[in-house]
């Protein structure tokens, strides 16, 4: 019989992994809570026809408005998957349970903003937020917007505004002109292979000369202020390690305000699975994708923030691999070196976009951190003094509200010393009729809901 | 007297404000950080309507007398968030509503507060409660606080009170000298002392034993599901009438009963299973499964509340149910403060004051005999270290 392979996330890492399990023979559940296949992007050259091969594949049961809400680590084999099927809105989702032979795991990440004063006024948006809502709606975000916050991704959030009409006044990059160009600058060879890559960013940098959106590095936005929306924001000058050039501060006119500071890597289900992380902030995969976890593969974002190409083929290898491919097979042997590539590129991308230390400096006691609970940045300093990091979540209660630490997680782990931030048992809502109601044992055969 | 506290959960913090208050020289070691361990990983109800007559009750009753007088003026009580909002206990059938009748007899002749309630009353104390019930009680002593919260607040009067705390600092053996310790070697020195307390909760065992002495504590672990934030729904503490019956038993398959609550913060608490698996901290999922069944049991009308959250911990639990409080039956300078099974938060009060008295050779508030760490119970093989 051949191999069941679970795949968690239709995105280009989830896609490409049930490909290659496919290939390698395996029969493969790929699952995602959203109702399209594609995850974060669905522009890539050779995404239709992907996605047509997959989910037509007989051995390919696709379960999509299916979301992982646990998994169980039992015994010696691959961990079983608990999830809910069914829209998210209605009013009661299946559970089942899927015993995989292995288990892929390509959740992606989500955006990562850093707080400052004034971040939870209306009208200040994440990059994601505000380019989902512009491609959703069609419509313009602002007048008058200000674009801020540090990472290749400030770009394409620019040129969905700009192709919707908004009008963007500036892209504020936090790093300073000398170290995105080192970043750049470093081991030149590796931009030729990631051509494709670099002629995007190229491109965006194009339209923005055309609309006249002036790019400037080291200024960020230190305050959003205004009455019930944001109306203005101050930025200012940074040093390297982004403490705040003094006496830099300008006002800027702004009706909507959008921010970026990179992913952070969605790492609750490699760690309910029992991956060891890689400087606590990945899933620490081998050359195979592999993880510490037995039978457990990772790919795309939750191993290391490098682009759709990245997750391409490590989602590839991962599958292959997860489907009982030979690892020594040329086509595996083509597809790590690629990946290897790709990887080698999204290196420098992050070390001319690193995130400086010194970033706590523009907050102010009475800064909101964790924004579904109020948490101020004055009350987590004051806890943090003699308190464990999950004393001082219960003291305080950041990181307890509906996002479950998602949104402030990365800022209240730096700020305080933390535990894992990423243990979350409970990995998606589960209402409580839904858990009361005994699963449906499912082996991971052959099934498509449509 | 130089006293070292082992282990700062709830229990070593009371344990330590009350003996620094009485003149101790005290240190508080933990390998961890303050309240990290069982005490963040439970609930916070302080509970007489759970306890049946005897010597668990009196140390109750006399742990929810001084927890007022505790938290009177500190500074910290805010972040305690005491609340006396009172607990109902509700039977669904009918053998359950004699086993609770029978119960609240009993606890009213110990002197425990415990009103009938009838069908109207019930529905106005709890509006969403299931209108399909077969008796509810109604506890007015009943309380809760944040566990962290409370345990953080008690080590920083300890402080206040001269004490020492030192995180980061496993216990690892004992320096002895004739029969007696006389010091803790531990990862950060050795700390010598007067006397040692054995406060390190479900670990109390495995502390025992690498001090050269036997306890009979075992973890018994426990878990609860968190709602997201919501509108006043839940305005006591509620439980159903099998939770009488799960506290007193010791069998290793899973267990639960409903006790559902509300927090400050709008969360609703749904426990809580009871179960022996060793320090085995995966969540299952069929034990969620099971504590949701029984909290729709009480509430139907909370199917479709979202559950954002579960977490767990280990109960120190020994087999005759009874916490230990005393000294070490065979290894003089050794004193025991652990075993509370579910209960600790409650009686951490209770248990410090108790633990003092008998320390400073003065009579205690209530008969502390059934604690006694020489009983068989206590003395039964612990934990592998
Ligand atoms: C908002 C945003 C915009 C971006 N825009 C660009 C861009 O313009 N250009 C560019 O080059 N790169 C962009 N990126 C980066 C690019 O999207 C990623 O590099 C790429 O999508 C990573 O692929 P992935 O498969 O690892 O994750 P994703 O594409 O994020 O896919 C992960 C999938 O997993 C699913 N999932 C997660 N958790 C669960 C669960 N518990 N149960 C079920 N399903 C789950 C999600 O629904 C999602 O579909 C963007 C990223 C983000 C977050
Ligand atoms: C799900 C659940 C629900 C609960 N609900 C309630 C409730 O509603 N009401 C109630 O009263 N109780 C409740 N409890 C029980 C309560 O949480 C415990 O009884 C109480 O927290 C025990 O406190 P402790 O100080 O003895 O142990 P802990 O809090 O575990 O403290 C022991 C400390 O010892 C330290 N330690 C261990 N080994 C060493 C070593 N070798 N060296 C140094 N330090 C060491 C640990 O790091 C830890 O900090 C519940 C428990 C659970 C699991």
């Amino acid at each position: 019989m051949s191999r069941r392979v679970v795949v968690v996330g239709a995105g280009p890492a989830g896609l490409c992994a049930a490909a290659g399990a496919l290939r390698a023979g395996a029969e493969v559940t790929l699952l995602d809570a959203a109702e399209d296949p594609g995850g974060q992007i669905r522009a890539w050259p050779g995404f239709e026809r992907l996605r047509d091969h997959v989910l037509g594949h007989p051995r390919c049961g696709w379960w999509p408005e299916t979301s992982v809400w646990s998994i169980e680590r039992a015994g010696a084999g691959a961990p079983r998957v608990h999830v809910l099927r069914g829209e998210i809105d209605a009013a009661g989702r299946d559970r089942h349970v899927l015993r995989p032979d292995a288990l892929v795991l390509a959740p992606g990440a989500h955006d990562r903003v850093l707080p400052f004063p004034g971040w939870e006024l209306p009208g200040v948006s994440t990059g994601g937020a505000a380019q989902a809502f512009v491609k959703g709606e069609g419509l313009a975000l602002g007048d008058r917007t200000l674009i801020a916050g540090s990472g290749p991704f400030l770009l394409p959030v620019a040129a969905s505004l700009l192709e919707a009409g908004s009008r963007v006044q500036a892209v504020l990059e936090a790093n300073p002109a000398a170290t995105v160009a080192r970043g750049w600058t470093r081991r030149p060879w590796e931009l030729a292979s990631q051509t494709g890559k670099a002629a995007e960013l190229a491109g965006y940098a194009a339209l923005l000369a055309r609309h006249r959106v002036p790019y400037r590095t080291g200024r960020a936005v230190i305050e959003a202020r205004g009455d019930g929306r944001v109306e203005e924001a101050v930025t200012a000058r940074l040093r390297p390690d982004w403490s705040v050039v003094p006496g830099t501060e300008q006002v800027a006119a702004v009706d909507a305000l959008c921010v970026t500071h990179g992913f952070s890597p969605r790492l609750e289900l490699p760690v309910a699975a029992g991956c060891r992380l890689r400087a606590g902030a990945f899933a620490d995969v081998d050359a195979d994708q592999r993880t510490t976890a037995p039978a457990v593969y990772a790919a795309g974002e939750i191993t290391g923030i490098a682009g759709a190409p990245a997750a391409r083929t490590e989602g590839l290898l991962a599958g292959w691999i997860a489907g009982g491919g030979p690892p020594d097979a040329p086509e595996a042997v083509a597809v790590r070196r690629r990946r290897d590539r790709a990887r080698a590129f999204a290196a420098r991308l992050a070390a001319a976009h690193p995130i400086g230390a010194a970033w706590p400096g523009w907050l102010r006691p009475g800064t909101i951190v964790c924004r579904c609970e109020d948490t101020t940045y004055g009350t987590l300093r004051s806890t943090a003094a003699d308190d464990s990091a999950h004393a001082v979540k219960l003291a305080t209660r950041a990181g307890l509200g509906p996002c479950q630490a998602r949104i402030c997680g990365p800022a209240v782990a730096e700020l305080l010393p933390a535990g894992n931030p990423h243990h979350r048992p409970v990995a998606q809502p589960i209402r409580l009729g839904e858990l009361a109601k005994p699963p449906v044992e499912n082996p991971g055969r052959k099934e498509s809901a449509r | 007297m130089r006293v070292v506290v082992l282990g700062a959960g709830i229990i070593g913090a009371a344990c330590a404000r009350e003996l620094a208050l009485a003149g101790c020289a005290v240190t508080v070691v933990d390998r961890g950080r303050p309240a990290a361990g069982t005490t963040a990983h439970g609930e916070g109800n302080v509970l007489v309507s759970d306890k049946g007559p005897g010597p668990e009750l009196e140390l109750a009753k006399l742990s929810r007398e001084l927890w007022p007088a505790v938290l009177d003026g500190d500074p910290d009580a805010a972040g305690v968030e005491w609340d006396a909002k009172g607990g109902i206990v509700v039977a669904t059938t009918a053998a359950g509503a004699r086993a609770l009748t029978e119960f609240a007899g009993g606890q009213r002749k110990a002197g425990v507060a415990a009103e009938d309630l009838d069908a109207a009353a019930l529905a106005a104390a709890e509006p969403h409660l299931t209108r399909d019930f077969t008796k509810a009680v109604h506890y007015p002593e009943d309380a809760q606080v944040q566990p962290a919260g409370a345990a953080t607040a008690l080590l920083a009067a300890a402080v206040r009170a001269g004490a020492v705390v030192r995180t980061g600092c496993e216990v690892l053996g004992a320096v002895r000298r004739g029969g007696r310790v006389t010091g803790v070697r531990t990862s950060g020195g050795t700390i010598g002392g007067d006397a040692f307390v054995n406060a390190a909760g479900p670990w109390s065992g495995r502390v025992a034993m690498r001090l050269g002495a036997r306890l009979g504590v075992r973890p018994r672990r426990g878990e609860v599901l968190v709602s997201a934030p919501m509108p006043p729904t839940v305005f006591h503490k509620v439980y159903d009438a099998d939770y009488v019956g799960a506290v007193g038993s010791g069998a290793g398959e899973l267990q639960a009963s409903a006790v559902v609550e509300s927090t400050r913060a709008g969360t609703i608490l749904l426990g809580s299973s009871r179960r022996r698996a060793g320090f085995d901290d995966r969540i299952r999922p069929e034990v969620l499964s099971v504590i949701a069944a029984k909290a729709l049991r009480l509430f139907p009308s909370l199917a479709g509340v979202p559950v954002m959250r579960a977490y767990g911990g280990f109960r120190p639990f020994v087999a005759d149910h009874l916490p230990v409080i005393g000294a070490d039956p065979h290894l003089d300078g050794l004193w025991h403060a652990t075993g509370h099974e579910g209960a600790g938060i409650g009686l951490s009060t209770g248990t410090a004051a108790v633990l003092r008295d008998l320390m400073l050779g003065r009579a205690p508030a209530i008969d502390a005999t059934p604690f006694r760490a020489d009983r068989p119970a206590a003395q039964s093989e612990g934990e592998a270290p």
